[in-house]
């Protein structure tokens, strides 16, 4: 791995080295480097375009990292993960997708990721996506998050688009059965002509099923956001959604909520708000010694935090 | 320390402030007056939040007339906002670190905790949004004065919001910081407690200085207007006390 990919994979998966725990590092389309552990095995796929991942039942405090880096020009990929974690497991996935593109062609990942999470286990899932590189190509990136979980299971979903993506097409569906809990923090920020647009979709199929979703967006420069969160209560649970956005310059941000019950016992709420940056914040900022610029960076990167 | 020439300001048809002229050089210095005097609108002239239509605003023998609030910071001074402002993911600790600045320690952020009566370890990581109450942010927000440090610090009415309970413990704080800031205090209050610890008080009218005298006269003469018929406390309920 040269000094390149090194540097992205610090960005998206904050690693400095090969990482503790099970790890599959995938760059420019082939395997670089694959650990598993007693409790956690990485299998290839038989079609080759991707990996499984088995974490044995009652695997806890263990962490499987699975950082995806592209640095060639013109590299276009569809890569399928799958995670399988049984019973009672209580462990950290971190994934995420670094685009490093200098040359005149389009580079492109297509992660879709599917988590089978059996009872009463608990999932922390970071994922990170990032570009960058001076060529005329673009950076895009597909991200398909499915989950399924089983009573009691929970996920608690850390995501983000850091900077450098030009388009991006994000969408992240759940099934919750009885007792489970979804949790998902998404953060967006774009620039320039960047588009993003993401999909959230959750089915509160079980009773005692909670979901949190809170998907906080920035749009700078002239680039445009559409955010769709879509909530289905089809039992006794509860669901929240929050979407908050500030744009910029001439960015533009849809945001769609939507809120569907098909059970009296379900409880949802939707929560959604846009505007610039609040003057009396930049002033705040100021009276403590910032610049105008570095209060709103400061502001910025606190909402995306 | 501070001084203004000539300092008027006009909005909406109206003058808010009328050629003010005043220097300050006391340590504790409280701003007081009926409504609508023109308090706040002063200390955000003195910060540079709001830019005066005419005069020439001094400190520390510099003209500071033209410069920006974060230059105005960088010169020492502070602020403290009535209404503290809240921020969407920014915590406790990322506010006062900007404050406390490159130099200060971790010991010396939680001090300025504790010193409002917070607990560090339940308020640091807690974000500055909705899910703290008017008085835990007016706290934090004296705190993050605290932190600034610097040669003035200038509170608008900090016992604003605050309810009784609360209130008795925040003078308390601004007695301390009376005692151990290096710096100079320009404090808006409505209270005999912190009018009584400030070396002067200044009693604005209708957008003039009606008074700028020792605490102690200044005192007598609002208690005496008060026992001669207005039964205001030192006319901030309204435009009934006309003096």
């Amino acid at each position: 791995m040269d000094e390149l990919e090194k540097r992205m994979l610090k960005e998206v998966a904050e690693l400095d080295s090969l990482p503790v725990g099970a790890f599959n590092i995938r760059s420019n389309g082939a395997s670089e480097a694959r650990n598993s552990t007693a409790n956690i095995q990485i299998e290839s796929r038989e079609s080759g375009d991707g990996i499984n991942v088995y974490f044995k039942d009652g695997t806890k405090n263990e962490s499987c990292h699975i950082p995806v880096i592209i640095s060639k020009t013109g590299h276009k990929e569809c890569v399928y993960n799958d995670f399988f974690v049984g019973e009672d497991c209580d462990v950290v996935i971190v994934a995420g997708c670094g685009i490093s593109n200098c040359g005149g062609h389009d580079s492109q990942h297509d992660g879709i990721h599917t988590f089978h999470i059996g009872k009463n286990s608990k999932v922390k899932y970071v994922e990170k996506h990032y570009g960058e590189g001076t060529g005329t190509g673009k950076r895009l990136m597909n991200p398909t998050t499915v989950v399924y979980l089983e009573e009691g299971a929970t996920m608690d979903m850390d995501t983000s688009q850091i900077a450098g993506i030009n388009d991006t097409y994000r969408i992240t569906k759940a099934e919750l059965g009885p007792d489970a809990t979804l949790i998902m923090h998404d953060k967006i920020l774009t620039n320039f002509d960047q588009t993003a647009k993401a999909e959230i979709t959750v089915d509160l199929n079980g009773d005692g099923s909670v979901c949190d979703i809170v998907s906080r967006g920035v749009a700078k420069g002239e680039s445009e956001q559409d955010v769709i969160i879509d909530i289905s209560g089809n039992a006794q649970c509860k669901g929240h959604a929050e979407c908050d956005s500030i744009i910029m310059d001439k960015g533009v941000i849809v945001a769609t909520p939507k809120l569907k019950a098909t059970c009296v016992d379900a409880s949802l709420i939707h929560e959604a708000a846009i505007g610039k940056i609040a003057g009396e914040q930049i002033t705040k900022l100021m009276t403590l010694g910032l610049n105008e610029q570095e209060a709103e960076q400061k502001i910025i990167e606190g909402f995306l935090m | 320390m501070l001084e203004l020439q000539n300092i008027s300001f006009h909005a909406d048809d109206k003058d808010i402030l009328k050629d003010i002229n005043l220097k300050i050089d006391d340590k504790f210095v409280a701003i007081t007056g009926p409504n609508g005097s023109g308090k706040s609108t002063l200390l955000k002239v003195i910060m540079g939040i709001i830019t005066p239509t005419s005069g020439k605003i001094i400190f520390d023998g510099q003209d500071i007339t033209d410069l920006p609030v974060n230059e105005r910071a960088n010169l020492g001074m502070s602020f403290a906002f009535q209404q503290p402002v809240r921020f969407k993911g920014l915590k406790v600790i990322d506010l006062l670190k900007i404050a406390a600045g490159p130099e200060g320690t971790s010991a010396q952020i939680r001090s300025y905790l504790k010193a409002v009566g917070l607990c560090p370890m339940d308020y640091l990581n807690r974000e500055i949004n909705d899910t703290l109450s008017g008085g835990e942010m007016k706290r934090i927000e004296i705190a993050m004065a605290a932190a600034r440090g610097g040669k003035l610090s200038l509170f608008d009415e900090p016992e604003a919001g605050i309810d009784l309970w609360s209130f008795q413990s925040l003078i308390e704080v601004f007695e301390n910081l009376r005692n151990v800031t290096n710096g100079n205090i320009l404090i808006i209050s409505h209270q005999e407690r912190i009018l009584e610890i400030a070396d002067k008080i200044i009693y604005l009218k209708d957008g003039t200085v009606d008074r700028y005298d020792e605490s102690a006269k200044i005192m007598d003469e609002l208690n005496m207007r008060r026992k001669g018929g207005c039964d205001c406390a030192f006319g901030q309920k309204g435009v009934s006390c006309n003096g």
